[in-house]
C-alpha cells in the first residue's frame, strides 16, 4: 500500500478548513454545554421548584437519545414547523443539548464528593457562605469534577464527527467527497485519522496529566486511582 | 394541514417498516454487545497481567477507540478496510465488527477496574488454598467483580445502542433510513412527516435506553452504598 503524498499535500487546505469548523463547533458546543450544565446543577443543588423537574426531564432525554437523531430532528423536523436553522446553528444546539446533561453530571459528582462534615466544619469555624463556597466546596468539587469535565470535552469534540450528517462541511464530509471523487481512499482516510489524532491526542495527554495534578490536591489523598 | 401530520405514524405499513428497521439496529447492537462483553472479560483478565508491555498494549488498544471517534472507525473499516483486504463487506458486517472491537476495549477496561478494586487478599487466600488460575477466576474473582462491573457494563450497552444510530451513515438500512424513506415518499401528502418520524425514532431510542440507564443507576445505588 503506497500513499500518494502529492494528493495528501493538495488536500491539506480542505482538511485544515474542515478541522477549523470542527474545532469551532466543538468550542461553542463545549461552552454552551458548560453553561447549561451549570444552570442544571444550580437548579438541582438549590432545589428550585419548577426548574428542577424540567432539568430532570431534560437530562434523561438528552442522555438517552443519540446525537444523530437529535440533529435530524432539529435540522429536518423543526424546519417543517417553520423553525429553520442553519446547519451550523443546529450542530451547536445539538452538541449543547447533548453536552449539557453530561456536564451537569460531572458537576454533580464533584459537589457530591464534598462531604457533609467538610461543610459543617467550615461553618463551625465561622466561615461565611461565600468563604465556604470559595475555600471549602469549590476546590474539592473541582478536583473531583475536573477529570470528568475534561473527558466530556473530549467526548463532545469527538461527537462533532457526526454533524457532517446535516450538511456541515466537516472532516467526515471532506473525506467522503475525496473518496467519492478521486478514489484516493487510503489517503483520505489517513488524513482523517491523522487530523483527529492531532486534535484529540494532546488534549487526552493533557487531561491525564491534569487528572493526576487534581487528584494530588484532593483532601486526605489516599493515593487510589 | 399541519395538525394531521401525525397520521404518518398511524399508517400500519409505515409502522411495520419502521419496526423492521429497528430490528436491524437491534441485531447489530445485540450481537456486538454480546460478543464485545465476552471478549471484554477476557481482555480485562489479560489486562491485570503483571507484565508491563501486556498492559501497555491493552491500554493503547483502548485509547485508539477513546481518541478516534467511532464514526471515523466505521469510515475507515467501511471504505479502507474493505479496499485494503479486497473483501466485500456489507455495512451491517462492518458495523458489527467495529462495535464489537470498541465494546471489547471498553468492557475490558470495566472488567480490569472491577478486578483491580478487589482486595488483594482474595487472590492470595485463593492461591493459599491451592486454586489454579482458572478456578481462582471462576469461583473467587469473577463472581465478586460482576457486582462492581455490572452498572458500568449496562451503561456501556446503552452507549453502544445509542451509537448504532450511526450505521445509517455507512448505508445500513436501519430504523433511521426507513424513516427517511417514509419521509421521502410522503413528502407531498404529509409535508410535516419528518417532524413526526424523527420524533418517533427519538422516542424509540429513548424507550430502549431509559430503562437501561435507570437499571444501571439502581444497581449502582444498591450495591455501592
Amino acid at each position: 500500500m503506497k500513499l500518494n503524498w502529492q494528493f495528501i499535500l493538495d488536500s491539506l487546505p480542505l482538511y485544515r478548513d474542515a478541522a477549523w469548523i470542527t474545532l469551532k463547533l466543538g468550542f461553542w458546543g463545549i461552552l454552551f454545554s458548560l453553561a447549561i450544565g451549570l444552570i442544571c446543577i444550580i437548579a438541582q443543588y438549590f432545589r428550585v421548584k419548577l426548574l428542577r423537574s424540567i432539568v430532570q426531564v431534560y437530562i434523561e432525554l438528552s442522555r438517552n437519545t443519540p446525537l444523530l437523531i437529535q440533529l435530524f430532528f432539529l435540522y429536518f423536523g423543526l424546519t417543517k414547523l417553520g423553525i429553520a436553522l442553519s446547519e451550523n446553528t443546529c450542530a451547536i444546539i445539538g452538541l449543547s443539548f447533548l453536552g449539557g446533561s453530561y456536564m451537569a453530571e460531572a458537576f454533580r459528582s464533584g459537589l457530591e464528593a464534598v462531604s457533609r462534615s467538610q461543610i459543617e466544619s467550615g461553618l463551625s469555624i465561622g466561615l461565611s457562605r461565600a468563604q465556604l463556597v470559595r475555600y471549602v466546596i469549590l476546590p474539592q468539587a473541582f478536583s473531583v469534577g475536573i477529570p470528568s469535565i475534561g473527558a466530556n470535552c473530549i467526548f463532545l469534540l469527538k461527537e462533532t464527527s457526526i454533524v457532517g450528517a446535516i450538511a456541515v462541511v466537516d472532516l467526515m464530509n471532506v473525506t467522503k467527497d475525496l473518496i467519492g471523487m478521486y478514489y484516493q481512499t487510503f489517503e483520505a482516510l489517513f488524513m482523517l485519522v491523522a487530523v483527529y489524532l492531532i486534535m484529540i491526542l494532546p488534549l487526552s495527554i493533557f487531561l491525564t496529566w491534569l487528572e493526576r495534578k487534581a487528584r494530588y490536591a484532593e483532601f486526605g489523598n489516599q493515593g487510589s486511582v | 394541514m399541519q395538525s394531521l401530520g401525525i397520521r404518518v405514524l398511524f399508517n400500519v405499513k409505515n409502522i411495520r417498516r419502521l419496526l423492521e428497521g429497528l430490528m436491524v439496529t437491534a441485531r447489530i447492537a445485540f450481537i456486538s454487545i454480546l460478543i464485545g462483553s465476552l471478549l471484554g472479560v477476557v481482555l480485562g483478565v489479560i489486562w491485570t497481567a503483571k507484565r508491563k508491555w501486556i498492559r501497555s498494549i491493552c491500554r493503547i488498544y483502548l485509547e485508539m477507540f477513546r481518541i478516534i471517534p467511532i464514526f471515523v472507525w466505521l469510515f475507515v473499516m467501511y471504505f479502507g478496510g474493505t479496499t485494503a483486504l479486497n473483501v466485500d463487506l456489507s455495512g451491517e458486517t462492518v458495523s458489527i465488527i467495529v462495535f464489537t472491537l470498541w465494546g471489547t476495549a471498553e468492557m475490558g477496561d470495566i472488567v480490569r477496574g472491577a478486578l483491580k478494586s478487589l482486595p488483594q487478599h482474595q487472590v492470595e487466600s485463593g492461591k493459599a488454598i491451592g486454586l489454579g488460575f482458572w478456578e481462582l477466576y471462576r469461583y473467587i474473582l469473577i463472581p465478586q467483580a460482576v457486582r462492581r462491573m455490572l452498572p458500568g457494563a449496562i451503561n456501556l450497552a446503552t452507549r453502544m445502542i445509542k451509537t448504532t444510530s450511526l450505521v445509517v451513515l455507512i448505508g445500513v438500512i436501519d430504523v433511521i433510513k426507513v424513516g427517511q424513506q417514509i419521509i421521502e415518499y410522503s413528502r407531498i401528502e404529509i409535508p410535516t412527516a419528518s417532524f413526526w418520524v424523527y420524533g418517533f425514532v427519538f422516542i424509540l431510542y429513548f424507550a430502549v435506553c431509559y430503562p437501561l440507564s435507570k437499571l444501571s443507576r439502581m444497581l449502582e445505588n444498591k450495591w455501592n452504598r
